[in-house]
């Protein structure tokens, strides 16, 4: 009998210390997590303004009809309540903009990092002070400092010029203000921040043991084959693990963007990122039932991207010893 | 063999060097234009300044709209510590209960957990800015700070989770035989075995805090409160354009300084750090 009841208390007892240790964790979630979406999700299917907030009505569709209505050829439309809409003549370009950007700049980013990586996992001395050195620009380049700095760099008259016409070149852009030019400046400015993937590949390649490297070496593979059949194998679920991470973050690039841009989308939009048109819409217009919407949907197009990429890591990555 | 090693590995040597330069150039290029006249940021491109001043850190150093650099460098500094000391507190909480008590419900949680770490911040900040605005804290730091009280860096409950299930589990038994309570195991054992984790959590948040722009554009609406990034942003103009270069350098090279000291007092954590868990840098 009192066998079982301090069985009891003791259980008790023992939930209770955990939630006693979760419970900030508990009450973030709910209150500054859970409430927040399923609101942002509520808010999505109304046209609420920041400064008239009494005026919220229900339009339905109606801000996802903003946002992709351009692609059947819609300029305006009636929502449910008679109210006229007009659509959003800039979402398809932040979208463009943004995945021309995730699509360029990850794969390269991982590219280099790879390399850089494979470079310093060799046994030379000072790679521990190499390694610093090159993470430098991670370190920094998230900051408004190297986004202010890049303005200056690729400018007409900027550092790049200076440097390019040094080597002959002429007639060169204003990269930044060129809107053909201006998003691969903050392409290349992702790329320079390969450092923390940089570690995350070093790190995996020193797992892979140099006698796969010999063995192959002596039944005459090539480097480049050894690359391919060894390296590349092994390494499968770094790469998958950069990729996924590195494709979610370019998806909600902002900083650079909106410093780059002076607070807007840079010449003929051409630097108008997702996350930066939403911030426009939502703090500059006061749409914030609008920008709930635009959240949304980046919620879904970043989860459908994560999963078609685990979904295709099945044909490429191995999570065998290699055995 | 010996020589072909020895030339290979000299190769190596010189290509790390001359990419790693071609990597600092624009650093370091940034840091010296700081020192230049502001007519000869332009004009001068080489690393050698032709004439040196210090002209841009004092007409910098003003500030904006009447209040000082000093001042945002001490609002930056208050939000980083207030920030780090919330997440070491709330992430080391929730990561023990994660990562060493038994409860019902663990693993419906620790799942949640793990899906809001992938979570873009976008699906929840316009609410919570209708929230915050409601309670009256925008234009103060608590919008910035309350959250990391709140352990919402879902990723260093993650990290600091990693950390305390690598723990030897036989030290908490001891410790409860000898009659601790989950508490004393807490602070007398996961706490002190896990300072590398939290090193490394602190190093982040800081980083994280002190670099940050969009919540600080969001939420620190008026010059007094400014942070560091969100005063940089007004060196540039709502049109692009940047009226005083040598000011905007000469700030940008002061708000490196921080995570410069952090990073080379603090190397092995940071590189620990990045390669156990992949933190986004």
């Amino acid at each position: 009998m009192r066998r079982q009841q301090t069985g009891i208390v003791t259980f008790i007892r023992r939930n209770a210390v955990a939630y006693i240790f979760l419970t900030p964790w508990f009450l973030g979630f709910f209150v500054l997590t859970l409430y927040p979406m399923l609101y942002s999700l509520w808010l999505g299917f109304t046209d609420y303004d920041f400064t008239q907030p009494d005026s919220t009505q229900w339009i339905g569709l109606g801000n996802y009809l903003k946002m992709f209505g351009p692609i059947w050829g819609l300029s305006q439309f009636t929502t449910s309540t008679g109210e006229v809409m007009r659509v959003d003549p800039y979402y398809l370009k932040s979208l463009s903009v943004t995945f021309t950007y995730v699509f360029a700049s990850v794969p390269l980013k991982l590219g280099f990092a790879l390399a850089v990586a494979m470079l310093m996992n060799q046994k030379l001395r000072w790679v521990p002070f190499y390694r610093a050195v090159y993470y430098i620009p991670t370190l920094l380049g998230g900051s408004v400092a190297v986004a202010v700095l890049w303005r200056k760099l690729f400018e007409r008259d900027g550092l790049v010029n200076s440097f390019l016409e040094t080597l002959g070149f002429t007639d060169l852009p204003g990269w930044i203000t060129n809107p053909k030019y201006a998003i691969w400046t903050l392409v290349l400015l992702s790329v320079w921040q390969f450092g923390s993937s940089m570690i995350i590949f070093l790190a995996g390649l020193k797992q892979i043991p140099q006698e796969y490297y010999e063995a192959a070496s002596v039944d005459g593979a090539s480097k480049a084959r050894q690359f391919f059949a060894i390296t590349i194998p092994l390494l499968s679920p770094v790469i998958l693990f950069n990729l996924v991470m590195q494709m979610i973050s370019a998806f909600q690039v902002f900083t650079q963007a909106y410093i780059i841009g002076g607070g807007s989308g840079g010449v003929l939009n051409s630097t108008l990122f997702y996350t930066l048109h939403l911030y426009i819409q939502g703090w500059t217009y006061h749409e914030m039932g609008y920008a709930s919407a635009m959240a949304w949907v980046l919620l879904l197009i970043i989860g459908v991207f994560t999963v078609i990429v685990f979904r295709t890591s099945d044909m490429w990555v191995s999570y065998g010893t290699g055995e | 063999m010996k020589t072909g090693t020895l030339i290979r590995h000299l190769l190596s040597h010189l290509l790390i060097i001359a990419l790693g330069l071609l990597m600092i150039y624009p650093i370091l290029w940034m840091i010296i234009s700081s020192f230049k006249p502001n007519n000869m940021i332009f004009s001068d491109t080489s690393l050698i300044p032709k004439a040196v001043t210090i002209q841009n850190y004092i007409s910098g150093w003003k500030g904006y709209a009447g209040v000082s650099f000093g001042k945002f460098f001490l609002n930056t500094l208050l939000m980083c510590v207030g920030a780090v000391v919330g997440n070491l507190i709330a992430c080391t909480m929730a990561a023990y209960a994660f990562g060493r008590l038994k409860f019902a419900g663990r693993n419906l949680w620790f799942g949640v957990m793990m899906v809001t770490l992938m979570l873009p911040a976008h699906v929840t900040i316009v609410p919570q800015y209708i929230l915050f605005n409601a309670f009256g804290w925008v234009g103060t730091f608590l919008p910035i700070i309350v959250p990391k009280f709140l352990a919402m860096d879902a990723f260093f409950v993650f990290l600091l989770v990693q950390f305390i299930r690598s723990l030897p589990k036989e030290l908490d038994e001891a410790a409860i035989i000898d009659g601790a309570s989950p508490f004393g195991v807490f602070f007398r054992i996961i706490v002190p075995l896990a300072t590398p984790a939290l090193v490394t959590t602190a190093l982040f948040t800081f980083l994280w805090t002190w670099d940050d722009f969009f919540h600080h554009l969001l939420y620190l609406t008026n010059p007094p409160v400014f942070s560091v990034s969100r005063a940089l942003r007004t060196f540039v103009g709502d049109a692009g354009a940047v009226s005083n270069w040598g000011a905007a350098l000469a700030m940008a090279t002061l708000s490196m300084i921080p995570p410069f000291i952090l990073f080379f007092s603090l190397q092995k954590y940071f590189v620990e750090g990045i390669a156990t868990t992949g933190l986004k840098g």
